[in-house]
């Protein structure tokens, strides 16, 4: 080349040709691992499932965090959202320190605070409160684990009022309703045999979308050995387009369907006839109860084939005993939950699942002796029977009833607690008593990690650390194998936030009840419970999970007696628990409440991608799933002029509208029904990356029926229509 | 029914929806290309037919806007590159089965080439131009060698030139993976296409009436046959598989009809090539508006190719989100 | 050459999204890029539908186009297996293989604006792990290994199961495969 031509060629390429270091090639990014790898033994704590996990740092920055091998929770392998975990951690709008409520201006809003001022602010209230109506006047709601510590800590002041939203919103039906026929709830993890069973029946249970690892593990195991599948469902759910048989169910009929079943279990001699003689009580009753319900009579209210029911039956009869009906999980729905979970547990029985392999195994947990601390004085009143009166055969805290009473001058609660729980979208229908609540209440505490709406209505908000920052009490579940999991934490508490246990003792101190907390670091706790069992915090530290043997059998051993926990001391078929409280002691069928005309049944449900509303913030979660769609038959759509991709909004009969949600007009959905996944239409502008996505199904729920057994909040009775956007 | 549509949110920048990778830089460049190989190809013409008397313009100046022409392309290309720090390692590689790869190398040649042909008529086409270039060290033998070697390197620049007027259609009609590119007669359209604009270039610049006649005459030929190769190539997709189907309905009833046909076809194509018949037949009109008409109709037909290639696709899943909102976790 | 492939039971696949958020930590995948995805395909008419999960990403594939249009070599074959790499200080970001992928599988860097995708986890084939989604998959219903050894599970269960592959009919073999 001449040199004139190589001038004009370089010039061509710019300066880049004249930059030194460049001609011989930079060096590609590093691979990941490459770094400083280093990693800490964590209890995942994105939903109860709590699977315990690896968690991996490069560099001192998070990398990933993995399932634990040897965890029967997960078998190693984490869900999406147990995965996307890691990101709560840098979440940028994460509390970062204690919040109080003043008024500036006359306007309400919250300044942050010192600990200790957030601390004596809290105690001051609680000391004037105890003095002028009592020290039992305080209520606490919470979801997870860390919710035992602030446990500790009102019992210790003299308040034993305590409900989880996950019994009256969520699984309160099920744990009733087989605790009155075998004397034991499900439990959690459910003690379902699924990997052994050769038939499993799904009651609106999305397993799969409801991401419960081990759930979906056993489950996909059994489809692997080529267990039959059985769906329930109005809409066609991931296990429905799994399942040999898929029964697009009409909504609210399912106990028209559990009682045809029973029917022909019975009549066509298909039950199990020695496992009903051996251990149940008032199959005779049952049986008489039943002949009403043929397959001809169930057609007519569910729209399922007769044909269809009873080939369906007969599947479930030839597995059996390795035949599982689901209990489900989150089944408050029409009001009358307690009755078809009892038509769930009864099935069970007359195919004699419970207690044997691929249905119903014995759980046991690990004997940890709790470490030595004074026990909280007894209460002064039985805080149930004043509150929760009306639900004599429920034997744990009511959240829709405590908030009940919590509203006026003259309700028995002057105080609430919540830890990470969002009452505000948990549990529906109760916006307006929230809102009078709010005014009356003297005290309301909020501790959460993230800016949650329910922490508006806070008086102070204390921020505890994620998951990842933070010791808790050992995991220890009643399971097949009863196995501890540690979890302890891979960074320090970030910002200003702090575990729940220091928490809690710090307030203790405050309110001189430290005595009750007498540990300075939790690690000596955690320490001394494990030695007990023949272990050591370091040994956890290095393994994470330990399984124990098992000291009672797993299922029902052939030719021995079992003695079960009800009046009969057998499984009752026939509830005299029930009967003697004034309920119906075998299921009756309701016919549900149609929709009005041009409105559809507002089902709800799970997304693999998200746990409800806590996660839709997490950058990695938000990312696989920014909004929730409204899934809509095709025939509905166009009756209604909406397409695919559209954004509409959701109004239900009280004319009440939700934020604007996108159209997804799919087959998978019965024509008279819609459906959405809740956790959506979050409304904190702090949550900058939930706020304002997708809409929420709760503030729709014009139709809350309450279970007259349990006392819970039946959500799927209500009936929504699509609203057209203005251009 | 089919319903296919992504679980997982997925908006990968300038490839979904759908492929936006290149929007005007390529076309500027494939553009620019086609044009500089028609003007090479000219120049190179007219020196091997003695049309020096004929077509002075085409024989002493034409050759000069090439160079020009292609370093806007070249500027085009660079502005389109995502890692531009890394463009010399173009040139630290050569890769057989990649027509980007021979399109790099061959504008290695063509650039020295082009600068000779510029060269061999320099004096006579830009005498103060040569004049400065003389001033230069090693000035006057540079121009003494080009005007010596004017007719090999005139016969070297005709494949030269075909090549790189044939490359910038070939390097589209490589990627199986779009069923609108993918037809063997895009690199002879492209060709002709840059031919065609050339001529109207050159139109641009005559005086003398009989080489205007010829780039006229030309012009029309040319246009003509690439009316024609347009309609094999909708022939060709209209007779294909489903996903040539589906790319051809773009522009016989889809989006893309109205574009193609009423903003290219006819104001690029079909109303110059009327207008330069009325030309040869003596009725006269603005041979600027047919000229600029015909450069406006090649460059659409570049900035067409490269959206319908972009848009027709193998795979398609619908999304179940707005993009909107995925915005929010990078602002 | 040492063929890889990537084995997907779709009767197993619930469609989660898992892989897609174990790659992202694995790989540092920047926010707003993607490198897998989750497809959910209905067929039929109501009631009888029939739902089938995917979980994609790159196929590595045998006759890789991307390889091919490469003007610079960046895309290339890793070592001598069907593994296709990006070496970003090779690429100039002119999205040719970009244009050049059927399936749309490849991404641009953001900052930088070098190319990138799926790389089955070349880093974690060295230590003798699977790639992280295939790690992660709550259903198992992912298998990686060598395909030109007749006993690896893969293998296996190609030989057993009815399968099939992405656009086979563009010819370039990919190798990613999903049991039907």
């Amino acid at each position: 080349m001449q040199r004139r031509e190589f001038l004009k060629f370089s010039a061509l390429l710019g300066a880049a040709g004249a930059l030194p270091g460049l001609l011989g090639g930079c060096s590609a990014p590093p691979l990941p691992g490459s770094g400083e790898v280093s990693t800490r033994r964590t209890v995942c704590n994105i939903c109860f499932w709590q699977c315990a996990a690896t968690l991996y740092t490069e560099n001192g920055k998070p990398w990933k965090v993995v399932g634990n091998p040897e965890d029967p929770h997960c078998n190693g392998r984490l869900c999406t959202r147990g995965t996307g975990g890691i990101a709560s951690y840098s979440d940028p709008d994460r509390l970062k320190q204690p919040l109080i409520r003043v008024t500036r201006n006359g306007k309400q809003t919250f300044r942050p605070a010192s600990w200790e001022e957030a601390f004596d602010t809290i105690a001051g209230k609680m000391q004037a409160l105890a003095e002028q109506h009592g020290n039992d006047r305080i209520a606490l709601f919470s979801h997870g684990d860390g919710g035992k510590h602030f446990q500790r800590l009102l019992q210790a002041y003299g308040s034993h009022a305590y409900a989880r939203p996950s019994f009256a919103q969520c699984r309160g039906p099920r744990e009733t309703a087989f605790g009155l026929t075998f004397g034991e709830g499900v439990g959690s993890p459910d003690r379902t045999d699924m990997a052994n069973s050769r038939c499993i029946v799904l009651i609106g249970s999305h397993i799969g979308e409801n991401l419960h690892n081990s759930q979906v593990q056993t489950l996909m195991q059994a489809l692997d050995q080529g267990a039959t599948l059985i769906t329930v469902d109005p809409r066609f759910s991931v296990p429905a387009s799994k399942s040999r048989h898929w029964l697009p169910i009409k909504p609210g009929t399912d106990i028209a369907l559990l009682l045809a079943w029973m029917n022909i279990l019975i009549n066509e001699q298909l039950y199990d006839r020695e496992y009903v003689d051996q251990y149940c009580h008032g199959f005779e009753e049952l049986a008489r109860h039943v002949q009403p319900y043929t397959p001809e009579w169930a057609y007519l209210e569910t729209g399922l084939e007769p044909a269809l029911i009873r080939e369906t039956a007969r599947a479930m009869a030839r597995s059996a005993p390795a035949t599982l009906i689901h209990p489900g999980r989150h089944v408050t729905w029409y009001g009358d939950d307690t009755q078809r979970c009892r038509a769930i547990a009864i099935l069970n029985a007359l195919l004699g699942s419970w207690g044997q392999p691929g249905g119903f195994y014995q759980q046991e947990k690990v004997d940890l002796p709790p470490y030595p601390a004074p026990k909280p004085p007894e209460p002064k009143h039985d805080w149930m029977a004043a509150v929760q009166g009306d639900y004599p055969l429920v034997t744990t805290g009511i959240s829709n009833a405590l908030i009940d009473h919590s509203v006026g001058p003259e309700a028995f609660f002057k105080g609430w607690f919540i830890y990470a729980t969002n009452l505000t979208t948990t549990i529906p229908g109760i916006r307006r008593q929230l809102k009078q609540a709010v005014e009356s209440l003297e005290l309301i505490v909020v501790v959460d990690t993230m800016p949650a709406e329910i922490t508006g209505y806070a008086d102070v908000v204390l921020p505890e650390c994620t998951y990842l920052e933070r010791y808790d009490d050992l995991r220890n579940k009643a399971e097949r194998t009863p196995t501890l999991a540690l979890r302890s934490p891979a960074f320090p508490p970030r910002h200003n936030s702090k575990p729940a246990w220091w928490i809690s003792r710090e307030l203790a101190g405050r309110l001189d009840l430290g005595n009750y907390f007498p540990w300075q670091d939790y690690r000596d706790v955690l320490d001394w419970q494990l030695q007990q069992v023949g272990s050591s915090l370091e040994e956890m530290e290095r393994i994470g999970v330990k399984a124990f043997p098992r000291k009672t059998p797993l299922y029902f051993e052939s030719g021995k007696p079992v003695k079960f926990n009800t009046p009969s001391n057998r499984i009752e078929l026939y509830s005299q628990h029930l009967a003697r409280t004034g309920y119906d002691p075998l299921p009756k069928y309701t016919p549900p409440e149609r929709p009005p005309e041009g409105y559809f049944h507002l089902n709800y449900g799970r997304a693999a991608a998200h746990t409800f509303g806590r996660t839709i913030n997490n950058p990695l979660l938000f990312e696989l799933m920014p909004e929730n769609t409204i899934w809509v038959h095709p025939a509905s759509a166009a009756k209604l002029g909406v397409g695919n991709g559209e954004y509409v909004r959701l109004k239900n009969p009280e004319g009440t509208h939700s934020h604007r949600i996108r159209v997804r007009v799919t087959q998978r959905i019965r024509p008279d029904s819609v459906f959405m996944v809740h956790g959506f239409g979050h409304t904190d502008p702090r949550q900058r990356l939930a706020h304002g996505a997708g809409a929420d199904d709760a503030g729709l729920m014009h139709n809350v029926k309450i279970d007259p057994v349990m006392g819970g909040t039946g959500m799927r009775a209500s009936f929504v229509t699509l609203v057209r956007e203005e251009a | 029914m089919v319903e296919e549509l992504l679980v997982t949110a997925r908006y990968n920048a300038k490839v979904d929806p759908s492929l936006a990778i290149w929007s005007w830089e390529i076309p500027v460049y494939l553009f620019l290309g086609g044009l500089t190989a028609g003007i090479m190809c000219f120049a190179a013409y007219a020196v091997l037919a003695h049309k020096a008397a004929d077509m002075p313009f085409t024989h002493d100046r034409f050759a000069l806007w090439a160079p020009v022409v292609l370093s806007v392309g070249m500027t085009a290309l660079f502005l389109d590159l995502e890692h531009k720090l890394y463009i010399f390692r173009f040139y630290t590689s050569f890769e057989p089965a990649s027509p980007m790869s021979w399109g790099a190398w061959i504008l290695v040649l063509v650039y020295p080439l082009m600068v000779l042909q510029t060269f061999s008529t320099l004096r006579r086409g830009y005498p103060a131009l040569a004049g400065w270039i003389e001033r230069l060290p090693f000035g006057p033998e540079v121009l003494n060698l080009s005007e010596k070697f004017r007719r090999p390197v005139a016969a070297l620049v005709i494949p030269m030139a075909v090549s790189l007027g044939i490359y910038t259609g070939v390097l589209l009609s490589a990627f199986s993976a779009r069923p609108f590119w993918n037809t063997g007669l895009l690199g002879p359209l492209f060709l002709v296409s840059g031919l065609s604009t050339a001529a109207a270039l050159a139109l641009i610049g005559v005086r003398l009436d009989r080489e205007k006649h010829f780039f006229t005459r030309t012009d029309i030929t040319l246009i003509g046959i690439e009316l024609t190769l347009i309609a094999l190539l909708i022939i060709n997709l209209s007779t294909g598989a489903a996903q040539q189907l589906e790319a051809v309905n773009l522009i016989l009833g889809g989006e893309y009809t109205v574009p193609f046909w009423l903003w290219f076809v006819l104001p690029g194509l079909l109303v110059p090539v009327v207008l330069e018949t009325f030309e040869l037949r003596g009725i006269r009109s603005s041979s600027l508006a047919t000229s600029l008409l015909v450069l406006y109709g090649g460059f659409m037909l570049r900035y067409l190719t490269v959206e319908l290639g972009q848009i027709s696709t193998w795979t398609d899943y619908a999304i179940q989100f707005d993009p909107q909102l995925l915005l929010r976790l990078t602002h | 050459m040492i063929n890889y492939a990537m084995v997907i039971d779709t009767t197993a696949c619930i469609g989660c999204g898992d892989c897609v958020v174990a790659c992202k930590n694995e790989n540092h995948v920047p926010a707003g890029l993607n490198r897998d995805w989750v497809v959910e395909e209905t067929r039929g008419e109501y009631p009888h539908l029939y739902t089938e999960f995917r979980s994609e990403r790159c196929n590595h594939c045998g006759h890789a186009t991307c390889v091919t249009n490469c003007p610079t070599g960046a895309s290339h074959y890793w070592k001598d297996t069907n593994i296709v790499l990006v070496a970003s200080e090779k690429c100039t970001g002119c999205k040719a293989c970009i244009a050049a992928c059927p399936y749309d599988a490849r991404l641009i860097m953001h900052p930088q604006g070098y190319i990138d995708k799926c790389t089955f986890c070349h880093h974690r084939l060295e230590q003798g792990l699977d790639p992280a989604c295939v790690s992660t998959c709550p259903t198992g219903c992912m298998y990686f290994g060598i395909m030109n050894d007749p006993d690896s599970h893969v293998s296996r269960l190609l030989r057993s199961r009815i399968h099939k592959t992405l656009l086979p009919e563009t010819g370039n073999i990919p190798n990613v495969y999903y049991l039907v």
